[in-house]
């Protein structure tokens, strides 16, 4: 049985699993064009703003580029006498988890020939400000936990679901991200 | 070369893998030859911990022309008596078998195949590595950024609490192995903490019959490596976490919990005298949970659809795992062993590198080489489910005979 025809023509999420999996027999044959890189670049702005911009990648052994440019700005809220001239950056990393559980959501969705019908997430960060302020060195600098809270209206039992958002974690770079160490180089030029 | 004996096929492995070829050679009148590095189900004999026995009931150890005959068909022979059930078979057909003769390597030509050994060389036209897939144990590269002081075991070193240095332990891997051994610890008294990854949970016992039982039943041991919708992964799935013990005990996260071993997350990384885990935990077992939910679904259908409802027990599902808080790091300076339970991957040190994978994975078709006259026997899921089972590999030895003998018929 193969997954094409498990898949009914009817479900249509906007995912061409096709090229998804053409990709990974691809990638799977030849290892080096499998390698990324992603980059964003960073400019200061004034005080804790900052705009982060997302242009070019490299992948399939050559250097890729986005349809466009994309900037994000980041900046504290004014409750810490900033601006507010953008969502802070562990929020940025909220929305980096959730746009990726859900884009694996859909995928999913669509290789199991489900049709989903909306799909919505609430993700909470607990973050106790004692590890960023320096007031306790046994609280850690980042977030506490995570949780996310996935909603969806989708032709599936609670359990079919449930096993589509299992497997999108299973597969979700952001959700490795955040759940694992990742080392870290940086340094001046 | 003039001293090389000649045979038809050189097998490679006196286990049950090995015997089973023999039994389907010996059957067929073919001239063959079984070369095992140490003797008769060695890693039975000397490579298991003290308390283990086989996952799969007495009964599914049904051989080529050869089947359990004592007298508790429903129990789970120990490794010792594995040892013995597979010595009768080899005495049943008086196999060919060479033992203390090690393979040093294959070489191919002119449709003839050269096996120089510790005992000399053997000319062939064909060769069967049936060592097994239990025989080398793969431990992940992050074991050499342990400290000194802790001691490392795999499963093949691994006896009994007994010997056990001081200290608390780590057990990596939840499958089969890494949870006998985090439980039969904790049992012991000792502290330990089971690092979990992706597992397979399952009940001993359904409706009053055993898990292997059903799986028999309904056909899914019988699933063949070309039929599953992607067999990479059906052969990279961890054993099923299960023990075979005389009071038919479910063995799970849950059973261990109330052992006193700690769950936490997969083992990720180390930073400084700290071990990391994963954050991954939750979602390892909701996944787990969903899945044998699904088996036990498919379990209750075949059921209905054949009318057994009257003759089984009732359908009690198992209660899905309980998650709790586990922690996301431990300090390594507390603890004094650390078992890598975390799989094997076998080895073809006698092989050309070519017959190998960019990662030293075999490249095979259902244990067909691409060099013809090769084959490997024993490996998981290789032509079946049940491929890497006792009970499994005849089925797969009588393809490959018969994929030999339409191969020497056609030269």
């Amino acid at each position: 049985m193969t997954i094409t025809e498990r898949t009914s023509p009817a479900v249509d999420n906007g995912v061409n699993v096709e090229a998804l999996l053409g990709a990974r027999e691809a990638l799977t044959a030849a290892p080096p064009a499998a390698q990324f890189t992603f980059a964003a670049t960073n400019e200061w702005v004034n005080g804790t703003h900052s705009r982060s911009t997302v242009k070019e990648f490299f992948g399939l052994g050559e250097t890729q580029s986005h349809r466009q440019p994309y900037s994000v700005d980041t900046d504290h809220p004014e409750i810490f006498a900033a601006a507010d001239n953008g969502p802070t950056p562990p929020e940025m990393v909220l929305i980096g988890l959730a746009g990726c559980l859900t884009a694996g959501v859909a995928s999913v969705a669509q290789n199991r020939g489900i049709q989903l019908h909306s799909v919505k997430a609430t993700v909470e960060g607990n973050m106790d400000l004692a590890g960023i302020l320096g007031i306790d060195a046994d609280v850690r600098n980042g977030f506490g936990g995570i949780s996310v809270r996935y909603e969806i209206d989708a032709d599936a039992s609670h359990e079919e679901i449930r096993a589509v958002v299992a497997q999108s974690q299973k597969r979700s770079a952001v959700f490795d991200l955040v759940t694992n160490p990742t080392a870290v180089v940086v340094e001046v030029a | 070369m003039s001293t090389a004996r000649n045979t038809d096929v050189v097998v490679i492995g006196g286990g049950q893998a090995g015997l089973a070829m023999s039994r389907c050679l010996t059957d067929r009148s073919i001239d063959h030859v079984v070369l095992e590095r140490a003797e008769v189900a060695n890693s039975w004999t000397n490579e298991r911990w003290d308390s283990l026995r086989l996952l799969t009931p007495n009964w599914m150890s049904r051989l080529p022309g050869f089947s359990y005959q004592g007298d508790d068909p429903d129990g789970y022979m120990t490794a010792r008596e594995v040892a013995a059930h597979l010595d009768t078979y080899r005495r049943s057909f008086d196999a060919p078998v060479r033992t203390g003769v090690a393979v040093t390597r294959i070489v191919t030509s002119g449709g003839r195949h050269l096996v120089e050994t510790t005992d000399g060389p053997w000319h062939a036209r064909a060769v069967v590595m049936a060592t097994g897939a239990c025989s080398n144990p793969h431990v992940p590269a992050l074991s050499t950024e342990m400290p000194d002081r802790i001691a490392q075991l795999t499963p093949i070193d691994y006896r009994n609490p007994g010997q056990i240095n001081e200290g608390s332990v780590l057990v990596v891997g939840a499958s089969a192995s890494g949870l006998q051994i985090a439980d039969e610890l904790a049992r012991a008294g000792r502290e330990v903490t089971l690092a979990v990854g992706d597992h397979v949970r399952l009940p001993r016992m359904y409706r009053g019959m055993d898990i292997h039982w059903w799986m028999d039943t309904i056909g899914q041991l019988d699933e063949r490596y070309d039929e599953v919708e992607d067999i990479v992964r059906a052969r990279r799935l961890p054993s099923l976490q299960l023990i075979g013990s005389p009071e038919r005990r479910t063995l799970g996260l849950d059973t261990v919990t109330a052992a006193g071993v700690q769950l936490v997350g997969r083992l990720a990384g180390r930073s400084g005298h700290r071990a990391q885990f994963s954050g991954s935990f939750a979602n390892m077992c909701t996944s787990a949970d969903l899945k044998q939910q699904r088996l036990l679904d498919r379990l209750d259908e075949y059921v209905d659809d054949h009318g057994l409802d009257a003759e089984l027990g009732p359908a009690e599902r198992p209660e899905p795992t309980s998650v709790g808080r586990p922690a996301l790091d431990m300090d390594l300076r507390s603890v004094g062993t650390i078992v890598w339970a975390t799989g094997f991957r076998p080895v073809y040190p006698w092989l050309d590198e070519s017959l190998l994978d960019a990662r030293g994975r075999l490249i095979h078709d259902g244990g067909v080489l691409s060099v013809p006259g090769l084959y490997v026997l024993g490996l998981p899921f290789m032509r079946r489910r049940k491929s890497s089972f006792i009970d499994g590999v005849g089925p797969d030895a009588a393809d490959l005979v018969a994929h030999f003998e339409h191969a020497a018929a056609r030269t």
